[in-house]
């Protein structure tokens, strides 16, 4: 199977490892086989070594190592933001961040709803079966 | 005597440690003895000596211990009142690990004096009564109950000790009877003292929806709950 994400400058990566756990950065140059240097509005522009990126689909247009003002706009250009937070991963993200901020009272209500949702559904599914028994 | 209503200033600053700036003649005159013995007739004033209390004699003591016994050093050390987690507020509900009662979701009133914490189920809603716990032993959530509406003065640690037991006569027939009769029953003040605090709480859970069951519901961990990681 033939790769279809590639380090390229403007290849938007999560971090998976490290002070910047869980943000979302762009490759802006390459320092050598092992590093690449990286940089997102919210933080100085640093190097990270490849292993502590996870590339995703999103790649913006710019030039090697722009400054921030042109990487600002270069990302509201693409979208960046929104096209992540409409992606699958994104959406699982934001997902797995709320259900661990859960309160006890929340997980409670969480397991009630569960629990008439699936007896609603079990419902539907006995009334279809005697429909077509 | 009183304390002083200004701070005491030193009217010789130092120069140096041990060196102050005015000699023995400027402090003289900056201290205005001259004008207390002027006021005095040219004498420094002296008090007549206070009389001192007539010092009743002492009586050798009767008993001289063999060995010189060393004293062990006074101990005036006074326990500081225990420190409430910031976790733990008015009307946060509190999980209960350990006791009869483990697991049980518990509304926290007060802190009583002795540093336990003042804790009701409410009783209608899952058994527990006017009960105290201790602060290690119940984790709190950050749900909390309006509590407002609850007097919970009356209640101190005296009210939830044991009663001081009447001393029966011992005789060996009276014994089995007498510990039956000793079974207390739950004094009818306790009782209304219960209804009473859980009669306003009661109505404030039921303004939050679900409230009532959570409550109602034991906790426990579940697969895949990983205690350090969940926020409660």
């Amino acid at each position: 199977m033939p790769f279809k994400r590639y380090v390229e400058i403007g290849r938007v990566a999560l971090v998976n490892y490290g002070k910047d756990y869980g943000k979302l950065v762009v490759i802006v140059d390459v320092i050598d086989q092992n590093r690449a240097l990286v940089d997102a509005p919210d933080m100085v522009r640093g190097q990270m070594n490849f292993k502590r990126l996870s590339l995703t689909d999103i790649k913006i247009e710019i030039n090697r190592v722009p400054n921030k003002k042109a990487l600002i706009e270069a990302m509201e250009k693409a979208d960046v933001k929104n096209k992540w937070e409409k992606s699958s991963w994104g959406r699982r993200l934001t997902v797995q961040k709320r259900r661990a901020s859960l309160n006890d009272f929340d997980r409670f209500k969480l397991m009630l709803a569960k629990i008439k949702k699936a007896g609603i559904v079990r419902q539907e599914l006995a009334k279809l079966k005697k429909e077509t028994a | 005597m009183a304390p002083r209503k200004t701070p005491q200033v030193t009217r010789n600053p130092d120069l140096v440690r041990g060196i102050g700036k005015y000699s023995r003649s400027q402090m003289y005159h900056k201290r205005g003895l001259w004008a207390i013995k002027a006021k005095n007739g040219g004498v420094f004033p002296k008090h007549a000596p206070k009389a001192k209390a007539a010092v009743s004699a002492e009586k050798p003591p009767k008993f001289y211990p063999a060995d010189d016994v060393k004293k062990p050093l006074p101990n005036k050390r006074k326990p500081k009142p225990t420190k409430l987690r910031d976790s733990v507020t008015l009307g946060t509900v509190l999980i209960i690990l350990a006791g009869r009662f483990k697991g049980k979701r518990v509304v926290f009133l007060k802190q009583l004096t002795s540093g336990l914490l003042l804790v009701t189920g409410p009783f209608k809603i899952n058994g527990v009564p006017l009960r105290r716990v201790n602060q290690s032993y119940v984790i709190a959530t950050s749900t909390k109950v309006d509590i407002s509406g609850v007097n919970v003065e009356k209640f101190d640690d005296k009210y939830f000790g044991k009663k001081a037991e009447k001393k029966t006569k011992k005789g060996e027939g009276n014994f089995f009877e007498a510990e039956k009769e000793g079974e207390n029953a739950l004094p009818q003040e306790k009782k209304d003292d219960q209804k009473s605090v859980d009669a306003q709480l009661i109505k404030s859970i039921e303004c939050v929806p679900e409230l009532k069951a959570y409550l109602g519901a034991r906790f426990s961990l579940k697969d895949g709950m990983k205690p350090h990681e969940l926020v409660f």
